[in-house]
């Protein structure tokens, strides 16, 4: 019961993209469209659990002087592993994310988390804590992905909507990236009141 | 001729923040002031360069090298984070005025997603370099640029958010909502830029 209430705290209540606005750079960088968003949350997601897992069962093996320097490095090489199995068996996902694959080593949830929940928590509530926060991240950047797809080029996951002449090109670009965000963001501000 | 095309182009045509999603967060994060902003940004630049040359020398006479490309992320990260404890310490010996000034930013700078992610496409040779051979030079010079990009789009934004703050704006809107609608409409003044590079190249003659 106690462990679905973690899970359930990540997906809504702390959702990392609209609630506690972390972990941003991705956010707008990768969600050009739904898959895209998707993948990139799947992505973090594996790190962020694999990374609560670790650090969860070595956090009193760790001198508290060089906690950060090491879950730093846990976070690194977990990512690096991503990155070769990512090279290696979907390379056109390595194509479209491009540099934001190394740079989930500095995507500030993972740190966040490790540092707020798994260096405090055991090891099951902590893979449960990864599970949740990393569900809400991609559900936002699925959702986020998915809104500039449709109102850029009237299509969610390449599946078409309306025509294509319709979409507004700007929200693909950059600029649509901040301001689909914005108005999300506020949606949930409007839902939560 | 090629050195000024680079500098511009990556302050203006491809801003770090706007158009290439480096380093949000302390771009929504500490903007608040234009004093605070500019702190940052001065940070930023400082760390900015120093890293990304002495990744380059790390890529070029340690990994590759070796044969140890693999390591480059964890490599980097740790050089960054080195770097960034280094510069505090001895900012606090030589100047302890600018260590005042920007002490509170450089802790965070280590997790600012613009020094990895910089310090990665001048390793790999992946940036604009205008036709020029990726070297040490074009990476310092690209480095400098996009900072100075960085510091730019940050001071720009702190001086909007402070007229902001004094709105009146919607419930639903306040806060973050508002600050990321500007943050569009400001990537799309600077959309404006697009094509300066190409007239720029004719104009120098390149």
């Amino acid at each position: 019961m106690n462990q679905l209430k973690v899970l359930w705290n990540g997906i809504i209540k702390e959702n990392p993209t609209f609630v506690l606005l972390l972990g941003m750079c991705p956010t707008l960088g990768t969600t050009s469209s739904a898959l895209n968003g998707m993948s990139m949350g799947l992505a973090t997601m594996a790190v962020l659990i694999f990374s609560n897992l670790i650090i969860s069962l070595i956090k009193n093996l760790v001198p508290d002087m060089v906690r950060i320097p090491s879950f730093i490095v846990v976070i690194a090489s977990l990512v690096t592993i991503l990155q070769m199995c990512i090279k290696a068996f979907a390379p056109e996902i390595d194509k479209s994310l491009g540099l934001f694959i190394p740079l989930i080593v500095v995507n500030c949830i993972i740190l966040g988390r490790a540092e707020a929940f798994a260096a405090k928590n055991g090891p099951i509530s902590s893979v449960m804590d990864g599970i949740g926060m990393g569900l809400g991240f991609t559900l936002g950047l699925t959702l986020l992905g998915a809104v500039r797809e449709l109102l850029g080029t009237g299509k969610v996951f390449s599946l078409t909507i309306f025509p294509d002449s319709y979409g507004a090109l700007v929200f693909v670009l950059a600029p649509g990236a901040f301001i689909a965000l914005g108005f999300l963001i506020a949606i949930v501000n409007k839902l939560k009141n | 001729m090629a050195y000024i095309l680079i500098f511009i182009t990556a302050i203006f045509v491809n801003n770090v923040v706007l158009s290439q999603f480096l380093g949000i967060c302390p771009f929504l994060g500490v903007s608040k002031k234009v004093e605070t902003a500019l702190g940052m940004g001065a940070a930023v630049a400082f760390v900015l360069t120093l890293a990304t040359i002495v990744t380059y020398l790390i890529q070029v006479y340690v990994l590759e090298a070796f044969g140890l490309e693999y390591l480059q992320t964890i490599a980097f990260i740790l050089i960054i984070a080195a770097l960034v404890q280094m510069v505090e310490i001895v900012l606090k010996k030589v100047s302890p005025s600018l260590y005042q000034a920007l002490g509170v930013f450089l802790p965070l700078i280590t997790t600012n997603c613009c020094i990895l992610g910089v310090a990665i496409l001048v390793a790999q040779g992946t940036y604009n370099t205008q036709g020029l051979e990726p070297n040490l030079l074009t990476g310092v010079v690209y480095a400098i640029a996009t900072a100075l990009g960085f510091a730019l789009a940050m001071v720009i934004f702190a001086g909007i958010r402070e007229h902001l703050s004094m709105m009146n704006i919607p419930r639903g809107m306040q806060g973050m909502a508002i600050a990321l609608v500007t943050a569009g409409l400001l990537a799309m003044a600077f959309m404006g830029f697009s094509g300066v590079d190409a007239g720029l190249a004719k104009a120098l003659g390149l």
